[in-house]
């Protein structure tokens, strides 16, 4: 087994992520799969620095993560503010600038 | 020495054995995510990648970002995610009605070109050349080598995302914050609204569930004086998760009324 099997597996769920995002309508499910992408990323960097001998991919993932946590704090609250408004979480509804 | 080489460059087979377990479990999980209807399953369900993530992560050397994203995904982040989800509303499931024609389809195929794209790019770029290993870069231990590298070349960045959280607290509480565009209804305006409504069918406010002498359970409805079941008198969440019992089963005309003779 290869190391660049990971770099596999990442790609996969960063693709499976980015599905997610275009085909689901519930705002968290979109959110939760955002993550995923993420997450993704996360597991090349730290292939990459596995496979270069090299510990900056990992400081790369630790900000990755950092950056991920504040997004999901304000995305969610986001979330919560328009359903307090609509009544509704899913990314449909929310489309008063169409009309 | 070309041996060696190789040998580090080859993930050792305990690792090859816990890849190919995990990895398909991943990749499974993650697409079960997509299709499942309910938002609260789709979260479990990320959680369940999130660990494997982590055991990616600890496999590979990577001892601390593993254990931070134990902690901080499936621990804070997830956690975010199912809070969130319960104030929304569990019953939120998602509609898997295509709401733009053709849309569905476009993003498979997208996606499957995307996908094949990332993987030969990466079978070029990768193939052939064996991993270096972390054994020397951790030498120290993985936390020290990581913090030498934060406390040195990355101590500005280091500082920046400390400043994009605290944002990111404040962001959540501005976003967070409700102001009542309207008054409060008081106690009185409440009780002339009853008497004012339509009927007087609630002046005395709506029924509490449970039907007396046959069952009184909160997600059975309460029976109205002339035998028929009152829908309202059930909490509006269990009857939109379908928790609530069939009231037809309570209804009096249902009810054998013959009384048994005991012998």
């Amino acid at each position: 087994m290869d190391a660049s099997n990971y770099l596999y597996i990442s790609a996969l769920l960063f693709t499976i992520g980015a599905v997610g995002v275009v085909v689901r309508r519930n705002a968290i499910v979109v959110f939760m799969c955002i993550e995923l992408m993420l997450n993704a990323a996360n597991l090349s960097f730290v292939t990459f620095s596995r496979i270069n001998g090299d510990l900056n991919g990992q400081v790369m993932a630790f900000f990755t993560m950092v950056v991920a946590a504040c997004e999901v704090v304000v995305g969610l609250a986001i979330i919560v503010t328009i359903y307090r408004s609509r009544r509704s979480a899913s990314v449909d509804d929310a489309s008063l600038l169409k009309r | 020495m070309l041996q060696l080489a190789l040998e580090v460059g080859q993930t050792a087979k305990p690792e090859a054995v816990m890849f190919w377990i995990l990895g398909p479990l991943a990749v499974i999980a993650a697409l079960a995510m997509l299709l499942v209807k309910k938002a609260v399953h789709s979260a479990i369900l990320m959680a369940f990648v999130m660990i494997i993530l982590a055991v990616f992560y600890i496999a590979q050397d990577a001892a601390f970002l593993g254990i931070v994203q134990i902690v901080v995904y499936t621990g804070a982040v997830m956690m975010l995610f199912l809070f969130i989800l319960m104030l929304v509303g569990v019953d939120s499931s998602d509609s898997l009605t295509e709401t733009i024609r053709g849309l569905r389809s476009l993003a498979i195929t997208a996606a499957i070109g995307f996908g094949g794209l990332m993987i030969s790019l990466l079978g070029h770029a990768t193939l052939g050349r064996s991993a270096v290993g972390l054994t020397a870069a951790n030498a120290d231990g993985n936390v020290q080598g990581i913090a030498a590298l934060l406390f040195s070349t990355y101590v500005w960045p280091f500082e920046v995302v400390s400043a994009l959280l605290i944002t990111a607290a404040l962001g959540a509480m501005v976003l967070a914050h409700h102001q009542r565009s309207t008054t409060r209804p008081t106690q009185r305006q409440l009780s002339i609204n009853r008497f004012r409504g339509d009927s007087l069918g609630t002046a005395a406010g709506l029924s509490g569930p449970g039907v007396y002498a046959r069952h009184n359970a909160v997600d059975v409805p309460a029976l109205l004086p002339d035998g028929t079941p009152a829908a309202d008198s059930v909490n509006a969440t269990l009857s939109a998760r379908g928790d609530m019992l069939d009231y037809k089963k309570f209804d009096l005309s249902e009810i054998n009324t013959k009384v048994e003779e005991e012998k």
